[in-house]
């Protein structure tokens, strides 16, 4: 393998860990519909953790690659339609991704800030934090967002 | 022939972006599994939920991948006589990877119905264990799928 079959590689193995990454916190925003106490909002928090992982791995993969490929082989250029198109959509679901997680981190705060005051039992107001239709929405966008990359990635729209 | 010149028939496209999905899906699945499995200590909803993560995710995402698989191969006419090295790769893996699902599916099952009489957690570790070396082969296959060595 040459470099650029090992840099495609990698490209390709971000991407999987990015849409992993997303399955995942699909995962988890039907679960943590069903909690409404600080412990068990809580104990998700190493998964979180995991998916920020693969999420963060992925994105930064596929884009740094991603851009190398473009200028290193011959058959592709930065300006090609299909590629600008990727970049767009990639920027698009970074952002959606962050208020995504920035609406499920409300739970978190909350059910830490009930966690300290010592109130351990069930709490209306952080269900409700917990199935934040708002944060459906965005991780919903998200995905397409991230689906509609893999679709250009696979059928290059406008390529040679 | 590369994947990127197959993909330039759209029949193989549609193939090629359900084998991917599917395979992104089975690898998000297993992610999560094996996550939930490991931060569970002891406690059902996550020893549940890793475990259904398994049965819902990753078996769809595994099935969706190998359809995918077969279309591409069966248009390109490639069987076992004309296979290069990556595409055995991706082949073994993904069919052992299948009985080894299966195996963590039933160990996990049986461990999921335990779980009411406070057992199971052991058959849950095992699924666990699976998971985790399921990842880590279709990570193989993924690098061997995109980057294609001799």
């Amino acid at each position: 393998m040459n470099f650029n079959q090992w840099a495609l590689a990698l490209h390709v193995l971000s991407a999987f860990a990015y849409v992993g990454g997303i399955v995942l916190f699909w995962v988890l925003v039907v679960a943590v519909r069903r909690v409404d106490t600080p412990e068990g909002t809580l104990r998700m928090a190493p998964i979180v953790k995991v998916g920020n992982a693969a999420v963060g791995i992925g994105a930064t993969g596929t884009i740094v690659i991603g851009i190398y490929l473009a200028f290193a082989l011959d058959s592709y250029a930065i300006w090609n339609g299909w590629i600008i198109a990727a970049l767009v959509l990639w920027a698009i679901s970074a952002e959606l991704g962050r208020r995504t997680g920035a609406a499920y981190m409300q739970g978190m705060d909350k059910a830490k800030e009930l966690d300290a005051a010592g109130k351990p039992d069930a709490n209306a107001e952080l269900l409700a934090l917990n199935r934040t239709s708002a944060g459906v929405v965005l991780h919903a966008l998200t995905s397409l967002a991230v689906l509609l990359i893999l679709l250009d990635m696979i059928f290059k729209p406008g390529a040679p | 022939m590369t994947l990127a010149s197959i993909a330039h028939t759209h029949g193989q496209d549609v193939a090629l972006f359900l084998h991917v999905l599917g395979a992104m899906i089975l690898v998000g699945g297993l992610l999560t599994c094996a996550s939930s499995l490991a931060f569970a200590r002891g406690d059902v909803r996550f020893l549940r939920l890793g475990y259904f993560s398994l049965l819902a995710v990753a078996l769809p995402g595994w099935l969706l991948m190998r359809i995918g698989a077969e279309w591409i191969a069966s248009k390109e006419g490639w069987n076992d006589k004309n296979a290069q090295t990556w595409l055995n790769i991706g082949f073994i893996i993904a069919d052992a990877g299948g009985l080894l699902l299966l195996i963590s599916l039933i160990a996990g099952g049986i461990g999921v119905r335990r779980l009411r009489a406070g057992k199971g957690t052991g058959l849950l570790k095992a699924t666990l264990v699976l998971s985790v070396v399921l990842l880590g082969a279709y990570v193989v296959a993924v690098w061997a799928m995109a980057g294609k060595p001799n």
